[in-house]
């Protein structure tokens, strides 16, 4: 096991590596200057052209990204051109909000998810196998942005129930921190809720059809402890990695539920500086969230190949 | 079991807190500033902060006028090139440093100095500064510059503690303000509380100031509505009427300094080469199709000022008998067809991809259609918009300014010929003469008939229109009293308390 | 959004024996979802094309004196900040936001499926490569990539789905290099090598066809998420530009007037929603039609 985890990671080496020079090259070929930008409204000359070498910007592109690997590979990601905070401090003060959002998401997911799927493979063919379907697919299909929209005007402006938007973080204070988060998590978590309804679906049926299960029923055991007991704890097995790729998706998700929900994460932080052509904080998130990837794929992995065995003896 | 500890610390800070009742003001403000340093930021939402954050040597009253900050008396001498302030004592920076002339000194030479200072063109004219003693500072200019004053009244004269701001400012910025900075997280919040040592802060009545970015000016709104901001600024003007009729909520609005313009390409590069271009009476045929009332109804709700001149109403500078000019369908068809040009005469339009940009784009397309022009709508994103402009890829672009209180910084930089942000290249000398000349002198009336000859050249060349000053909207609890509001739209804490 | 790479619906089966196909118009009338969902689709395609014949007012005509009216027997979905006809203005976006979704499907495919169709049949180094700048496109997350390639291309429809077609196209590339692999050896293969026909001439007549059943439900469910996407895209402002409507763009505009006209957000979230969720019910029912295991 050890050998195999050693050996994928060698080889996320070199997708890092295209990563990274693909997400430089994109930023050297995107129109507009950051310099421009930063050199404000009065635009002087001279001021641009200092930037311009302050951020080596008049390097040619090849030597502009070998310098920046240098830094990485001592840990240095550069400074925001936008606010000059190290994308370091701007990465681990992001990280922990957008992965707050995707954990509340993904338990919201999981909490629909799960037992509507289960309900519908028992209740295979019925009125009710086809609603959950139904609403598995509507979260999928329904646009997250928007549904963030509809929300915020239901909840936020006409009840007032909950803030339209901002965050407060999880030290400052508990209750706030959910009240901010309920609303993008549960938006978050809908598209989730609904992909997970279907995999566990498939993932029921099949077990159910396994000879165990039909034995077990057989002995006359009671419906609810066969699917409790013994489908469900199968049929969640390929769940778990499922889970661990679907968290590695949340991440990319949270870019539009950030934008619309201002939440200072990871999202809004990429689009911003999209926006902004701040290349120090683009570079550093892509290859960050890449490298979330990776190791989320290699852990799918990982417990594929942990619960495997057990699944044949089971 | 961990709880327990947790729980009674919660307790006593909530004890703790209900003893002291600190006060925490919320501004919800439109964008995430940039760098924190005022010599070398450039956002309208980092003056904000500045405002709690960083004197000045002077301030702008709601008139327009001068008055006193952390310079109490000033005059230019005889022959306009001395400029000696006087500078209030008894005031110290954050860190406990004391604010004297070789602070000013230090402050103006690194404004005009620092590479990457943005405050260099607006403290071009100055030369040298001298420290007569420790509260007497001379500031000499190569020639007169009656903009001067109005530089040292923004981000230009705001003052830095020298030792702590000798290497890095961006990140911690220590000023002398009447709040000082505890925190910033980028994109969230910028955390202030109030400075103890400050000069008059019986006057601000806040423990805690927190800035809070939040883009979307519904979503701002339905904050504050909420009691989850106390104030916020830039209300969007279609969003007024809801604010207004919240009892929780009162609504400020000034006439601003901001103004939109069409700026015509009328010589740089191949896209001048169109008949907008070329030609004046075309360029002034377009302008008449525009109907500036019917936009600021549709798209502002009226709330805006229709204009056809760079400097607003409040300003001594305006000229009233430049009349705003009212839509004319047929006069603008008759120019047309004397300047002998081809209907429909296309032309692109540059917008910012932003919703209102858009909105009073295609109001302006849809306006000059009936006239005989066909307008190609190009929205484009702030960053490559200001590039394509300058390097000359338009025809015509829309453009907002921030407006200056001095007139001078609405209006030269943009029609001179050699002026940075000219970006259609219009050159008039005769303009430029009259333009260079108001920059030195100091007598307003003179002043004024300068500003209004050029104005009358504009008018006549068009090489840019003017649309619309936007008024700076700010709308907070009902529970707050004591603020009055500035044409900058910049929120001045002083005498605002809770009820 | 967050689930064109991790496809939605459902992992992918195994792959497709070679010409099975027989009762696949039986199998799809009887789920009636798909049923529904492509006759749903159908009327929203017919409703896009007569768009110039069936819409009561031009979807670009402004009109001051009726601007931000709620539904009425006037304008049956409201106006828009211009006083547009919300309702005309749907059924033309609707053009934008279909066209999108399948352009940008097309050129994922167009570049996708030979890559894929490369790497799978001749392996080796080519594979390697291949395999390796798609893993890395994929681990970038989708919609970031399709930001950045907009931003990169300049917001205007036809780049955003240029944008979403490469971002999109990944998926294709690895579904058909998977299927390839799977049929690799099968006799029919062998044979044809071993009579010494040229790769070209086995790619194309007898490799492709077999791989396509499982391409055309995966399409069929992109189509959804590039719908989304490109909603996505146009609510930054990165799509469809004014005066022209598309369902995302109308978004775009609709959030700044929450308040003041809800109507303006409805009507295209509830479309886009209909119609990706349409595709999705296709997709669906087309993968179970086409599944010779069910």
């Amino acid at each position: 096991m050890l050998t195999f985890i050693l050996r994928r990671l060698l080889s996320a080496i070199p997708t890092l590596i295209l990563v990274s020079l693909f997400v430089f090259t994109l930023q050297k070929l995107l129109p507009g200057d950051p310099v421009q930008a930063m050199a404000g409204e009065e635009r002087d000359p001279a001021v641009m052209e200092y930037l311009r070498e302050k951020y080596r910007l008049n390097d040619p592109v090849p030597l502009q990204y070998v310098h920046w690997v240098g830094n990485v590979l001592q840990g240095d990601f550069g400074t925001s051109l936008r606010t000059e905070q190290p994308v370091t401090t701007l990465l681990a003060s992001k990280l922990p909000v957008t992965i707050e959002l995707a954990v509340l998401a993904l338990i919201i997911a999981l909490v629909i998810g799960i037992p509507t799927g289960v309900i519908s493979a028992v209740r295979k063919g019925t009125a009710t196998d086809y609603a959950a379907n139904v609403f598995a697919l509507s979260g999928i299909s329904i646009p997250h942005f928007w549904l963030g929209i509809v929300l915020i005007m239901i909840f936020a402006v006409k009840l007032q129930w909950l803030p339209a938007s901002g965050f407060v973080p999880l030290g400052e204070d508990v209750g706030q921190n959910l009240k901010t988060l309920i609303l993008p998590a549960f938006v978050l978590g809908a598209g989730l809720s609904g992909v997970l309804m279907r995999h566990t679906r498939s993932a029921m049926l099949e077990v159910l059809r396994a000879d165990y299960v039909r034995t077990a029923r057989a002995k006359g055991l009671f419906p609810r402890t066969v699917i409790l007991k013994h489908a469900l704890r199968n049929a969640l097995m390929p769940i778990v990695t499922l889970t661990t790729l679907l968290f590695g998706e949340l991440l990319g998700g949270a870019v539009l539920t950030e934008q619309v929900f201002s939440i200072p994460g990871f999202g809004k932080m990429i689009v911003d500086a999209v926006f902004n052509r701040d290349y120090a904080v683009v570079q550093g998130v892509v290859l960050c969230v890449a490298i979330g990837f990776l190791l989320l794929n290699l852990l799918a992995d990982v417990l594929y190949r942990l619960i495997n065995p057990r699944l044949r003896t089971a | 079991m961990k709880f327990a500890p947790l729980m009674t610390t919660a307790l006593l800070l909530l004890a703790a807190n209900s003893a002291f009742a600190e006060t925490t003001l919320r501004i919800g403000i439109q964008d995430d500033p940039d760098v924190l340093d005022p010599h070398r930021s450039r956002t309208y939402s980092g003056r904000l902060v500045y405002t709690a954050l960083c004197d000045k040597l002077v301030d702008v009253r709601p008139d327009l006028t001068y008055v006193p900050q952390l310079a109490t008396a000033w005059n230019w001498s005889e022959d306009g090139k001395t400029l000696t302030m006087t500078l209030r004592e008894g005031v110290t920076f954050h860190d406990g440093e004391t604010f004297d002339a070789a602070a000013v000194k230090f402050n103006l030479d690194r404004a005009r100095t620092l590479p990457d200072s943005l405050r260099k063109s607006e403290l071009a004219s100055v030369e040298s500064i001298e420290v007569i003693d420790a509260k007497t500072v001379a500031i000499k200019v190569k020639q007169p510059d009656a903009t001067l004053i109005s530089q040292l009244s923004d981000r230009a004269g705001m003052m830095l503690a020298p030792k702590a701001s000798a290497t890095e400012v961006g990140s911690k910025p220590v000023c002398s303000g009447p709040y000082k900075f505890v925190q910033r997280v980028q994109q969230d919040r910028i955390v202030l509380e109030r400075f103890d040592n400050y000069w008059n802060k019986q006057a601000y009545h806040f423990d805690k100031v927190i800035f809070l970015p939040i883009p979307d000016t519904s979503v701002r709104l339905a904050n504050l509505r909420s009691g989850d901001l106390d104030i916020i600024e830039r209300v969007a003007p279609t969003d007024v009427k809801t604010a207004k009729a919240d009892s929780h909520v009162q609504v400020f609005s000034t006439p601003g300094l901001g103004y939109m313009q069409l700026m015509y390409n009328t010589s740089n590069g191949d896209k001048a080469n169109n008949p907008l271009g070329k030609d004046k009476r075309v360029r002034k045929a377009f302008e008449l199709a525009i109907d500036r009332d019917a936009i600021n109804q549709v798209v502002f709700e009226g709330l805006y000022a229709p204009s056809a001149q760079p400097f607003p109403k409040n300003s001594p500078y305006y000229d009233k008998n430049l009349p705003i000019p009212p839509r004319d369908v047929e006069a603008s068809k008759k120019l047309l067809a004397e300047a002998g040009v081809k209907t429909p005469v296309n032309v692109e339009l540059k917008v910012a991809n932003n919703p209102i940009a858009q909105q009073v784009g295609q109001i302006i397309q849809a306006m000059t259609e009936e006239a005989g022009f066909k307008v190609n709508l190009i929205a484009t994103e702030y960053a490559t918009l200001l590039n394509e402009q300058q390097a000359g890829n338009f025809q015509i672009g829309m453009s907002a300014w921030s407006g200056r209180p001095d007139p001078d910084g609405d209006i030269h930089q943009f029609v001179t010929c050699k002026g940075g942000q000219n970006d259609g290249h219009f050159c008039d000398p005769k303009l430029d003469e009259l333009l260079n000349k108001a920059r030195t002198v100091n007598d307003q009336a003179q002043r004024q008939s300068l500003y209004f000859e050029a104005l009358r050249l504009l008018a006549e060349d068009v090489p840019t229109s003017y649309l619309y000053f936007d008024p700076r909207i700010i709308a907070m609890r009902s529970n707050l009293t004591g603020f009055v509001p500035n044409p900058d739209g910049l929120i001045r804490l002083n005498d605002v308390a809770f009820k | 959004m967050t689930a064109i790479a991790v496809n939605p619906a459902l992992p992918l089966k195994e792959p497709l024996k070679p010409h099975t196909r027989s009762p696949f118009v039986k199998k799809f009338l009887a789920n009636k979802g798909a049923v529904v969902g492509a006759v749903v689709l159908i009327v929203f395609i017919l409703a896009a094309l007569l768009a110039p014949w069936i819409a009561p007012y031009d979807p670009l005509k402004a009109n001051f004196l009726a601007v931000r009216k709620a539904p009425s027997m006037m304008y049956w979905l409201g106006t828009d900040e211009l006083g547009r006809d919300l309702f005309s203005r749907l059924l033309w976006g609707a053009r934008s936001s279909l066209l999108a979704g399948g352009v940008s499907v097309a050129i994922a495919m167009i570049i996708g499926v030979p890559l894929g169709l490369l790497a799978g049949y001749f392996g080796g180094k080519l594979d390697a490569v291949i395999s390796r700048v798609m893993e890395a496109l994929l681990s970038c997350p989708f919609l970031v990539l399709a930001i950045a390639l907009g931003a990169f291309l300049g917001p205007s429809l036809t780049n955003a789905m240029i944008a979403i077609g490469l971002s999109a196209m990944p998926i294709f590339s690895r579904l058909t290099r998977g299927q390839v692999l799977a049929i690799r050896h099968e006799d029919y293969l062998e044979g044809a090598r071993a009579i010494g026909l040229p790769d070209r001439w086995i790619i194309l007549r007898y490799v492709l066809p077999n791989v396509l059943s499982p391409l055309v439900v995966q399409a069929t469910l992109t189509i959804a998420s590039a719908i989304l996407a490109e909603a996505s895209l146009s609510f930054l402002g990165l799509g469809q530009q004014p005066p022209s409507p598309s369902w995302g763009s109308m978004l775009n505009t609709a959030k700044n007037f929450m308040e003041q006209a809800p109507w303006m957000s409805i009507a295209p979230g509830v479309a886009i929603y209909i119609t990706v969720l349409c595709f999705n019910l296709l997709g669906d029912g087309l993968r179970d039609a086409l599944d010779p295991k069910s």
